[in-house]
């Protein structure tokens, strides 16, 4: 498939962003990214509301005496860090999460970690991972993060299944339910629900991605003696039935058992899609690169929903982790790789694409040129792994294209 | 370093696209890595702006660090340039792009642009915030397009009586309204409005709205008013000392500001004090004066906001409402003597922090009855329970409303009326609530004036009956659409004689009503 390679102007988030939903999933984790006050300003931004008075998240603004003397920011940083776990004594794990500035000036968070784990062994854990922009982007956050985990997690011999990747509470209970019921187990979760239970890895796992963007985390697992599936992504009905069937199969669970257990939820699943479909069929589709999920969604919304795809753009791509994806998509689509905003803007007005999926700074302004769009951050906020899900992913998209049905001014 | 949870302003840079986004014709490379293009969401998001700010990013990556970064910004210069043909340019980096020094103003300088002007903005990202940032880049804006218009050392000042001898109207620029700032655009239109009245227009509105050639002819006028000092001080002041314009500063928000605004300008200009409105022209003093008000007396109100919205809020609140101020205070450091100055009068102490858990904790402690805040402080009062109205940025997007609703003049002092008042409750109700609150009638729900609260719906009968999975998948559901999904199973379980409400019945129910 020929991608088209572009490099300029970025529009997306940096990896700092993967916080919103990282310490959702690990309550008793606290975030501390070490960088700037524009670090604090784009989580806050993401983020989009305070409802939390003390959110488990923050930055740790360097100032100017930070940056004339490394020794000094060093203790800067260790006297901070224990005025917060002294306020917060409910955090196990403290990730301290490397920005930008951070790395420019070199400031060694992996020694400090090590320095803080020995200050607080028994306590706390402190690991550390680079949310930064110059490394990371967006998702890649949560790839960085569970990758510096994977050292941490205890050896384990035993045959079991390991989901990696965060997903809602409620889905990942509704996987180990459907698990269950095919026959596949033990199964367990990176990053799992508190952050000290970290699960066992070794040759007896095999590993199952619940998202496409965590290529650094499934090299990591592999070095571990840890199988990787490959499968499709856990997107609408079609991307969940096979990948449920990639590890029902490496489990060695009869296929028609397996089948068994998931057509009926295929057949509601389809059910569910089927009144989207008839909003979406035909619609011409333009996704802007942000959180590497663009290959999985466009699987689904093409193969699934009927749309035609225009064009799929993706910030990065791991042949690796994309393959079944790829392999999914009709020939000739157009992927591109990287960014170069204003051409790639010049390539949307002049498609006149009947959707695009883009980041909350492009969506008013493509609006107002008359263009419906959909938010990508939706995508990763909301629970839509599953076939369960797969009506309500159907409507994330449906719905720009109902409302504009639905508006009249004259 | 210092911990940050969540911030009042940005860094300085998002200050400079505020400038470049306000005004048109201005293009603004900054040299930045790709996380920090979140900023347009601010304005395409907050503002509901129908285009991106004019504004490129250089989005370096760890990669180019070890080759030229200085090419990369050299390219996205040429890039804007040729692409956006603006009609002056501004270059700066943000807090990453200092350290490694590229000196981005002085490459685009030396890149042969002739008569394009090029600000080059330096902007101190360690030690500045965001509203610093935008008064310096309104400032240097304005400097770099007028330095070769300065008069002459010892040149008279010019007579801001002129007008008369000149056979025309007088006129005044407006300084200060930029996007992000509190109700600026409804504001310029109401002051707009008052100098009408008095017979006077405005020449230039800067930066919001203005082009390049409008800041060119800022010295045409015969005097500036800074409406917000946050903004525009540094450049009010540069023009005072060096076109000799002299400058308004009382800040016409409520009733009292409005009047003396208005005296200052027939003063400065040399109008007919006879023009000079009355204050009735809006309805707050009668509102606040009728009986319906004595409710108001001494109501606790706290105050936390930038100096400009602080200051004048606590005057309304003590001198036009009859409140009390228990509190006040402002994350705006640059003015915090002003702030200082006001609390000092009402026999306070002014709480000057950007540390948002500080300003909870003064506001839990001053027990108020009202705040008057930011974004932030309606968070923090919403879990302490007192209502609270937002009065200054930082904004929300509910704070950008559709409706006309300025805070300055006559009619941003009704505003102000209604949009304090309301989220207390009214005074005969709230007496009447006093009376019957024992009755068997009386639900906390009817206090629909108080806060936020809203009363909670009442569940629907059940049918079918829950099992125990079925509770436990319900659960999960966010609590805002449990109702509805709990109400759908039990209707889809009842119309198929379904006994037990699984959790498979709920996840086909839902298939089922998704259609
Ligand atoms: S791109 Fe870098 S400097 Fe900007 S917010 Fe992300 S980590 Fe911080």
């Amino acid at each position: 498939m020929e991608v088209l390679k572009e490099s300029g102007q970025r529009e997306v988030f940096c990896g700092l962003t993967s916080i919103v939903w990282l310490h959702r999933r690990m309550p008793d984790a606290f975030f501390l990214v070490v960088g700037s006050r524009t670090c604090a300003h784009l989580i806050q931004s993401a983020a989009g509301v305070m409802i939390f008075a003390e959110p488990r998240f923050g930055t740790a603004i360097l100032g100017e005496r930070d940056l004339a003397g490394l020794a000094d920011a060093n203790a800067e940083l260790d006297r901070l860090v224990t005025d917060l776990l002294a306020r917060r004594p409910e955090i196990r794990t403290l990730f301290l999460v490397g920005s930008c500035p951070s790395e420019v000036i070199k400031l060694d968070l992996a020694k400090a970690a090590e320095r803080l784990n020995e200050r607080l062994v028994g306590r706390v854990r402190v690991v550390n991972y680079s949310g930064s922009g110059i490394e990371t982007t967006f998702t890649q956050g949560e790839d960085q993060a569970l990758t510096a985990l994977v050292p941490l997690l205890p050896a384990g011999d035993q045959r079991q299944l390991l989901l990696v990747g965060t997903l809602a509470d409620a889905v990942e209970d509704r996987f180990l339910t459907l698990f269950e019921r095919l026959g596949v187990g033990p199964v367990l979760s990176l990053p799992p629900r508190r952050s000290t239970e970290l699960p066992p890895v070794g040759p007896g796992t095999q590993a199952l991605l619940c998202q496409p963007f965590l290529g650094s985390t499934a090299r990591a697992l592999q070095a571990r003696g840890v199988t990787l599936l490959p499968a499709p992504y856990p997107l609408g009905v079609e991307g969940s039935r096979r990948w449920f069937e990639t590890a029902a199969a490496a489990f060695g669970i009869d296929p028609a058992h397996t089948a068994a257990v998931l057509d009926p939820l295929v057949a509601r699943g389809q059910a569910a899609v089927a009144p989207h479909r008839r909003q979406l069929e035909g619609k011409r589709l333009f996704l802007l690169p942000d959180s590497q999920m663009e290959p999985a969604l466009a699987r689904f919304l093409h193969r699934e929903c009927g749309m035609e795809l225009v064009e799929v753009g993706t910030p990065y791509l791991d042949r690796t982790l994309q393959q079944p994806e790829l392999d999914l998509l009709p020939p000739g689509t157009a992927l591109s790789e990287g960014q170069h905003l204003e051409r790639q803007l010049e390539r949307v007005r002049a498609a006149r694409p009947d959707l695009v999926v883009c980041g909350m700074g492009l969506a008013n302004p493509l609006e107002a040129e008359g263009i419906a769009t959909k938010w990508s951050i939706e995508l990763v906020f909301s629970p839509i792994h599953g076939c369960d899900q797969a009506g309500d992913l159907a409507e994330l998209f449906a719905r720009p294209l109902r409302r504009r049905a639905s508006l009249a001014f004259a | 370093m210092e911990l940050t949870l969540w911030t009042y302003e940005g860094p300085p840079h998002v200050g400079a696209m505020r400038i470049a986004a306000s005004m048109e014709g201005v293009h603004y490379v900054l040299h930045a890595p790709q996380g920090d293009t979140y900023a347009d969401l601010l304005f395409t998001m907050i503002e509901r702006r129908d285009r991106r700010p004019p504004v490129t990013y250089t989005t370096f990556q760890a990669r180019d660090l070890g080759g030229d970064t200085a090419e990369l910004v050299k390219r996205s210069i040429a890039e804007a340039v040729e692409r956006f043909q603006p009609q002056a340019l501004l270059v700066g980096e943000s807090c990453t792009a200092e350290l490694i020094q590229d000196q981005p103003g002085a490459l685009a300088q030396g890149m042969g642009y002739g008569d394009l002007p090029i600000v080059n903005l330096e902007l101190p990202a360690y030690s500045k915030k965001e509203n610093w940032g935008a008064g310096e880049t309104f400032y240097q804006l304005v400097r770099g397009l007028l330095k070769g218009q300065i008069p002459a050392p010892g040149s008279p000042r010019p007579d801001p009586g002129r007008w008369r001898s000149e056979g025309r109207r007088p006129r005044l620029n407006l300084l200060g309204p930029s996007l992000l700032g509190f109700r600026c655009r409804d504001d310029v239109t109401e002051v707009t409005r008052l100098l009408a009245s008095v017979g006077v227009d405005v020449a230039v509105v800067a930066p919001l709205g203005a082009t390049p050639a409008d800041l060119l002819r800022l010295p045409e006028a015969d005097a500036n008013v800074c409406l917000y000092p946050e903004v525009a001080d540094a450049t009010c002041s540069w023009l005072d000392r060096q076109f000799g314009m002299a400058c308004l500063r009382t800040v016409p928000i409520g009733i009292g500001a409005t009047v003396a605004f208005l005296n200052e300008v027939v003063e400065l200009l040399g109008l007919d004090p006879a023009r000079l409105p009355q204050p009735d022209r809006s309805r707050l003093p009668w509102y606040s004066r009728s009986v319906d008000s004595t409710y108001l007396t001494g109501k606790r109100v706290f105050i936390f906001a930038d100096a400009t919205h602080a200051i004048a809020a606590a005057r309304i609140a003590s001198q036009e409402l009859g409140f009390e101020v228990v509190g006040l205070g402002s994350y705006s450091r640059e003015q915090a003597r002003a702030v200082r100055a006001a609390a000092a009068e009402l026999g306070l102490e002014a709480l000057i922090s950007d540390d948002y858990l500080a300003v909870e904790a003064a506001m839990a402690a001053a027990a108020p009855e009202l705040v008057l805040g930011t974004q932030m402080e309606r968070h923090s009062a919403k879990r302490l329970g007192v209502p609270c109205a937002v009065i200054s940025s930082p904004l929300h997007v509910q704070d950008v409303p559709a409706r006309y609703a300025p805070q300055m003049g006559w009619e941003g002092a009704n505003v102000i009326f209604d949009s304090w008042v309301h989220p207390l409750m009214m005074g005969l109700e709230e007496h009447l609530i006093g009376m019957f609150r024992h009755d068997f009638e009386f639900v906390d729900g009817h206090m629909s004036h108080r806060g936020e609260t809203a009363a909670s719906a009442p569940e629907a009968p059940v049918s079918g009956v829950w099992t125990a999975d079925g509770e436990a998948e319900l659960k999960k559901v966010p609590f805002f659409v449990r109702g509805k999904v709990r109400r759908n199973a039990e209707t889809y379980a009842n119309e198929r004689g379904i006994g037990a409400i699984t959790a498979e019945v709920m996840f086909d129910a839902k298939a089922h009503f998704s259609r």
